[in-house]
């Protein structure tokens, strides 16, 4: 039979690439041995999870760490922000990555579980806010311009609403779906956690949020800094007025220095105190407020100030004795 | 008397030949579509990943950096989970539907279990995700493991299976049960002799289908707390692990153009992994299907 012997064929085949894999991967695990007994010897695991934002960062340092340590086992799950911290309360991981701060309830719960945790930051991501590359028109948004284009409740709908020399065209709305970190930090500053358009595109992939503005002359998106600068020829940026009324184009110094509010925010990651005692853990964090800055640059956000990173080892120092 | 033979003329015969046509377009436009479309995907994927397909990419750990980024913790948790979940599901699956089909009376009780089964089949796998997370994960302590992954994705297809398998079993002819019963055979014997190897081509066609989605299957796993950054090889069922799909979709969803590209790699390598396992099933399955 034709079919049976195409199907012998490709089992035959898939086998053996298996086993040159496994044979392949053998002979790397030696070396990492080898490499092991000259360097460190760190035989723990470390339990990372949390938000999705914060995963690149994380996954750098562990990738790092991994080598410093191959004995060491750092796992790093992506549950998001909030399913994070409810394994984070159980008790199940070590250390929790959040794009928000802790919530007042979940400090409440944390504390009903008897355990106490510590907060650091890890690095800083702005929300940049993007147009069609052909958009000629918008030289800069206010934060209330961007409240009334994103409410459900306003009756702005076309460009001209929002500034009368502006285009009457209707303006097509992209944003981060409502499970993300993203959206709840616009949520907070923007929304006021009020309805979003109900007529906005929403995508937990910020990939697609890129393309929808791409394809689209009227667009208008929101999304982290990272998928801007991965994109900078693709969309344009919109500088946004902050307080003090100054226009501000988001970039690693209007981030760091903290002038283009109120659209950056801080990352967070928040350590069991518990956990800490254990040698892996406290390495793994330590390891991880050194090599934050570098990391989080290189994974296309912005790194915190050097004395944030020094005083977050000093806490930690603190809470091993 | 002459014989007299009924010509149809010959604007009916055409009319029929046009119907004939006609529905021959149709279905061979449907399935046309489909073709299209799955080329379209193979292409894309081939033509995008194919550059960071090599054994460095099978061998090396997932990387922020696209170039280093390897999927072998990935390989090694999906057929770690696959080799829990398969013999759990098949041995519950194939138990449950021989006892609803031969042993179970045939009464409104059963009916309703098995229109409860049907529907099971439909329900989303984040569901399925939040029962393996209080029952695996958390009650019977088995923590974020390979063990509750392999056995939440079990219970995940469990329903296709045992829907398939009851189809299968209830597919044999009636014959083969009498002659056996003419024998003196009872009914474990038959179970034995005439019942598993008749239905086994059509047992494996549904465990190929539901494995199929299992070994695609995202959203539970992580409900249960599979992990995305994983540097080591699974050595126990107690471990942690990651699985191709999870992987897959982190890198798809990275603002970097490269790691779409290795997304495409990774997809290339679970579509492999399918194809290896389906021709397994089809091997196994023609091998019985020629004794019936």
């Amino acid at each position: 039979m034709e079919w049976n012997k195409i199907a012998k064929l490709t089992t035959t085949l898939g086998v053996t690439l298996v086993l040159a894999a496994c044979g392949n991967e053998a002979t790397n695990g030696d070396t990492n041995e080898a490499e092991g007994e000259t360097t460190n010897s760190l035989s723990g695991s470390v339990q990372v999870d949390g938000s999705s934002t914060v995963f690149p960062i994380m996954e750098a340092v562990a990738e790092e760490f991994s080598m410093e340590y191959p004995e060491a086992q750092a796992t790093i799950g992506v549950s998001g922000t909030g399913g994070g911290m409810e394994k984070f309360i159980a008790g199940e991981t070590d250390i929790s990555n959040a794009s928000r701060p802790m919530k007042e309830e979940e400090a409440t719960m944390l504390e009903e579980a008897g355990i106490e945790s510590t907060e650091f930051r890890i690095a800083l991501d702005g929300l940049s806010v993007v147009v069609h590359p052909s958009n000629d028109w918008v030289d800069y948004l206010t934060v209330e311009e961007l409240k009334s284009i994103w409410l459900e409740e306003s009756d702005v709908e076309t460009w001209a609403d929002v500034r009368s020399e502006w285009p009457e065209e209707k303006i097509e709305l992209f944003s981060p779906g409502t499970d993300s970190g993203t959206y709840d930090y616009f949520d907070e500053v923007i929304l006021d956690g009020e309805q979003i358009d109900r007529e906005a595109s929403l995508s937990e992939d910020d990939n697609i949020l890129v393309q929808g503005v791409m394809g689209s002359e009227n667009g208008l998106a929101y999304f982290g800094y990272a998928y801007y600068a991965e994109n900078e020829g693709n969309v344009k940026i919109v500088p946004i007025e902050n307080g003090e009324g100054e226009v501000v184009t988001p970039s690693s110094e209007t981030v760091q220095d903290g002038s283009y509010e109120p659209l950056s925010r801080p990352l967070f990651f928040y350590v069991n105190n518990e956990s800490i005692k254990d040698d892996t853990v406290y390495e793994f964090t330590k390891y991880t407020l050194e090599m934050a800055g570098d990391m989080a640059t290189e994974v296309g956000y912005v790194a915190l100030e050097d004395s944030i990173y020094t005083e977050s080892l000093e806490t930690l120092e603190n809470l091993r004795e | 008397m002459k014989n007299k033979i009924i010509v149809p003329n010959e604007k009916q015969i055409s009319k029929r030949i046009l119907k004939n046509k006609f529905a021959k377009g149709i279905f061979f436009a449907a399935t046309l579509f489909g073709m299209v479309v799955l080329a379209t995907l193979i292409i894309r994927i081939l033509t995008q990943g194919i550059g960071y397909l090599n054994i460095d990419f099978l061998t090396n750990y997932a990387s922020r950096r696209p170039e280093d980024a390897g999927i072998k913790a990935a390989i090694m948790g999906t057929i770690w989970v696959m080799s829990i979940t398969i013999p759990v599901s098949l041995i519950l699956g194939v138990s449950t539907s021989i006892y609803l089909e031969e042993y179970a009376p045939k009464n409104k009780f059963t009916r309703f279990i098995e229109l409860n089964l049907a529907n099971l089949a439909g329900v989303p796998s984040v569901v399925f995700g939040l029962l393996g997370l209080t029952m695996f994960v958390r009650f019977f302590q088995m923590g974020r493991s390979i063990l509750a992954g392999g056995f939440t994705m079990a219970l995940l297809i469990l329903p296709v299976i045992v829907v398939a398998s009851k189809e299968a079993i209830r597919s044999i002819p009636q014959e083969q049960y009498e002659a056996a019963y003419a024998m003196g055979a009872t009914k474990w014997q038959i179970i034995r002799t005439v019942v598993i190897p008749a239905a086994t081509p059509g047992i494996l066609t549904g465990a190929i289908l539901s494995l199929s989605r299992g070994v695609g299957e995202t959203a539970s796993l992580l409900m249960i707390g599979a992990m995305t950054f994983i540097a080591y090889v699974p050595d126990s069922v107690l471990d942690g692990f990651t699985v191709l799909p999870i992987q897959i979709f982190n890198w798809a969803s990275r603002p970097q153009a490269e790691f779409q590209s290795v997304a495409a790699a990774g997809s290339i390598v679970l579509l492999l992994i399918l194809i290896i396992m389906n021709s397994l099933a089809i091997l196994i399955r023609n091998k019985y299907s020629k004794r019936y």
